[in-house]
C-alpha cells in the first residue's frame, strides 16, 4: 500500500488501517485506489493460476493456461460485446452494468473452453498442437470481433476496450472487489471437490471411469468454473495474461502435480505474484503507470519459451 | 459369480468388429484372449468395461447389467488396466498407486499400507518415491499394475472382483513376466477373475484355467489350453505352422514355431 506516485510513509498507511486519523488525501488514495486495488490483484490473481491449475489437469497438459488457448480472448468478445449493445449501462460504473460484462464474458469464455477442449481432445488425451492452434485460431476470431466492436464503438467505449486487452487493474473499486472476491471464494469452496478427480484424470478419460469418477459431469463443472473465473477477471481486470500458465507451473515444481495441494498454493502464488506484478506496474514509470497485463507478459513470455524448450528435450 | 458378456455384437464405422461373442469369465478363474492383430480382443475388453457400448447383446457384472451398477460401485470391484496410459505430471510412484484406493475410503493409514504392499508386490518398492515420468516403460507398466491390484486389494461386500488387463506384459522381461503370471494366479486363488489380453500363447497356456482364440471379430475356439492349442487351429487363425508339445516341467501344452 505504500507504493505508488504519491509517496506514503508505512507509519501513515497503518495509522489509517487501524482507524486512527490522517489527512483526507492519503485517506482517499489509500482506501479508494490502492486497498481495492490490491485486493482485486489477490482476487484475480487466485482466480487466474488456480483455473489455470485446473485447465492444465483437465486437458492433461502443463502448457493449457487461458490466456494461450483462447479462453480470455472468448471472454473479452463478450465483455466487449456487452460493453457496445448495453454501453449506457456501463458508464455509470454500476454493479447491473458491471455484471452485464461479466456475464458477457462468461459466455464468451466458455464458448471458447468448450471449443478448444471439444477440438483438442480425443479419447487417447489432449493434442498440445490442436490445443494450441485452436487458441489461435479463437484468439484470431475474437481479434476480428474486437475490432470490428472496437469500429463501431463511440470514443469511450473504444478507451474501455482497448484497456482490457492490456490488462489492467488501476479500474479497481470496491464494487469490483466485492464481485471478484465473491467469485473467487466460490471457486476455492468448489475446487476442492473434484481435486481426486482431477488427479485420476491425469491417466486419462476412461482410466479415470474405472476408477469411478463421472468424468462428464466433473468435466462440465470444471469448464463451466473456469469459464466463470476467467470471464469475471476478464470483465473486470483485462486480459492479464501468463498467471494462470506460471505459477501453477511453479507451484507443480515445489510440491508435486496432486491437485489437493496444487490448486490452493496455486491460488496462493498466482495472488502474490499479481499484487507484486501490480506495484511493479504502479511505480515502473511514475508518475505514469503501465497495464498490469504488460508486465506479466513480460514475465510470463520468456517463462513460456522456457517451458517450450524443456519440453522438447523430454520428448 | 462371473462377468458375463451375452452374445455381444459391435458395430463401428462400417466394420464388424465384434460378431455375437458370448463369453463367461469365472471368478476365481484365469481367462486369457488370444488371436493375431485387429482381431478384437481390445474391443471386446472395451465393451466389458463399459467404455464402448455393444451394439447388440448385453455385458452383466455379477449378474446384474453392466450400465446398472453406480460407478463408484463398479471401481470397487472391477479394475482395469488399459494397453497404454498416457501420464506426463511428475507424480511419484507412490502417487499412481494412490490413485488406484479414489474409490474407496479406508483413510490414509490403511492406503499407505496397500500402497507399499502393492508396490512391493510387483518388484516396485525401489521406485517409491520416483517421478512416473523418469521411469523406464517397464517399470510404468509394473506401477500401473501395482495401481490396479491396489485398487481391489481387499475383497469387497458389492460381490466378486475382477481385473481385466490389456497386455499386461507387452513391455516385461522374463523374470517380470513370470511375476506377473504368479501374480494372477494368487489373485485367482484368492477369488478375482481374472481376464487379460496376451500375445505370447506360451504364456496364456501356461496361466489360463480358459483360453479364448479370437478371431475376425469372432471366438474361434475356448476351453482349456490342452483342449483348444492345437496346430491346425494356429495355421487358421495365426497362419503359422507350428508343433505342441508338452512343458517338461508344467505339463502344460507348448507351442514351438
Amino acid at each position: 500500500m505504500t507504493v505508488g506516485t504519491v509517496d506514503i510513509s508505512l507509519s501513515e498507511a497503518l495509522s489509517a488501517l487501524t482507524g486512527s486519523s490522517v489527512n483526507t488525501q492519503t485517506h482517499t488514495i489509500l482506501f479508494d485506489i490502492r486497498l481495492p486495488r490490491i485486493l482485486l490483484a489477490i482476487a484475480v490473481g487466485a482466480v487466474l493460476a488456480s483455473t489455470g491449475a485446473v485447465m492444465q489437469g483437465l486437458f492433461r497438459n502443463p502448457l493449457a493456461d487461458p490466456s494461450l488457448i483462447g479462453v480470455s480472448s472468448g471472454a473479452s468478445v463478450g465483455a466487449s460485446l456487452m460493453i457496445v449493445t448495453a454501453g449506457g449501462f456501463i458508464q455509470s460504473g454500476a454493479l447491473v452494468g458491471l455484471s452485464l460484462v461479466a456475464v458477457g464474458a462468461f459466455i464468451g469464455g466458455f464458448a471458447a473452453t468448450l471449443l478448444v477442449y471439444r477440438l483438442a481432445t480425443s479419447g487417447i488425451g489432449t493434442s498440445v498442437t490442436t490445443m494450441l492452434l485452436a487458441g489461435i485460431a479463437i484468439a484470431a476470431l475474437a481479434g476480428a470481433l474486437n475490432s470490428l466492436l472496437s469500429y463501431f464503438s463511440d470514443n469511450d467505449m473504444l478507451r474501455q476496450i482497448s484497456l482490457w486487452q492490456m490488462g489492467n487493474l488501476s479500474g479497481a473499486s470496491w464494487t469490483k472487489v466485492i464481485i471478484m472476491g465473491a467469485v473467487a471464494v466460490l471457486l476455492m469452496g468448489l475446487f476442492p471437490r473434484d481435486s481426486k478427480a482431477l488427479n485420476a484424470l491425469l491417466l486419462g478419460e476412461s482410466e479415470a471411469r474405472h476408477l469411478g469418477i463421472d468424468v462428464q459431469r466433473v468435466k462440465r463443472r470444471l469448464i463451466v468454473l473456469t469459464a466463470l473465473g476467467v470471464g469475471v477477471s476478464v470483465a473486470l481486470a483485462g486480459l492479464v495474461g501468463f498467471v494462470g500458465l506460471i505459477m501453477p507451473h511453479i507451484v507443480r515444481l515445489t510440491i508435486g502435480p496432486d491437485h489437493r495441494w496444487l490448486v490452493p498454493a496455486s491460488a496462493l502464488a498466482g495472488a502474490t505474484l499479481l499484487v507484486i506484478a501490480d506495484s511493479l506496474a504502479r511505480i515502473v514509470v511514475i508518475p505514469a503507470e503501465l497495464p498490469t497485463g504488460i508486465l506479466t507478459a513480460l514475465l510470463g513470455a520468456p517463462f513460456f519459451v522456457a517451458l517450450l524448450l524443456q519440453q522438447r528435450k523430454d520428448v | 459369480m462371473t462377468m458375463r458378456a451375452d452374445n455381444i455384437s459391435l458395430h463401428l464405422s462400417g466394420f464388424d468388429l465384434l460378431r455375437n461373442i458370448s463369453l463367461e469369465v469365472e471368478a476365481g478363474k484365469v481367462t486369457a484372449i488370444v488371436g493375431p492383430n485387429g482381431a478384437g480382443k481390445s474391443s471386446l475388453l472395451k465393451v466389458l468395461t463399459g467404455e464402448m457400448a455393444a451394439t447388440r447383446g448385453e455385458v452383466f457384472l455379477n449378474n446384474r447389467l453392466l450400465q446398472d451398477w453406480p460407478l463408484l460401485d463398479r471401481a470397487k470391484i472391477l479394475a482395469v488396466l488399459p494397453q497404454h496410459t498416457l501420464l506426463n505430471f511428475p507424480f511419484t510412484a507412490d502417487e499412481v498407486v494412490g490413485l488406484g484406493r479414489i474409490p474407496h475410503n479406508t483413510g490414509l493409514a490403511k492406503d499407505t499400507q496397500i500402497i507399499a504392499e502393492a508396490l512391493d508386490l510387483v518388484d516396485a518398492s525401489y521406485l517409491q518415491k520416483r517421478f512416473y515420468t523418469q521411469m523406464s516403460g517397464g517399470e510404468k507398466q509394473r506401477v500401473q499394475l501395482a495401481r490396479v491390484l491396489a485398487q481391489i486389494w481387499q475383497a469387497s461386500h458389492l460381490g466378486e472382483q475382477f481385473l481385466v488387463l490389456d497386455e499386461p506384459t507387452s513391455a516385461f522381461d522374463l523374470s517380470h513376466q513370470k511375476l506377473t503370471l504368479d501374480i494372477v494366479r494368487e489373485l485367482a486363488d484368492k477369488g478375482v477373475g481374472v481376464v487379460m489380453v496376451l500375445h505370447d500363447l506360451n504364456l496364456a497356456a501356461r496361466c489360463a484355467d480358459n483360453l479364448v482364440v479370437f478371431d475376425g471379430g469372432v471366438i474361434a475356439a475356448q476351453g482349456s489350453p490342452e483342449a483348444v492349442l492345437s496346430e491346425a487351429l494356429i495355421d487358421r487363425v495365426f497362419g503359422v505352422k507350428s508343433i505342441i508339445a508338452q512343458h517338461p516341467v508344467t505339463k502344460r501344452p507348448l507351442v514351438i514355431t
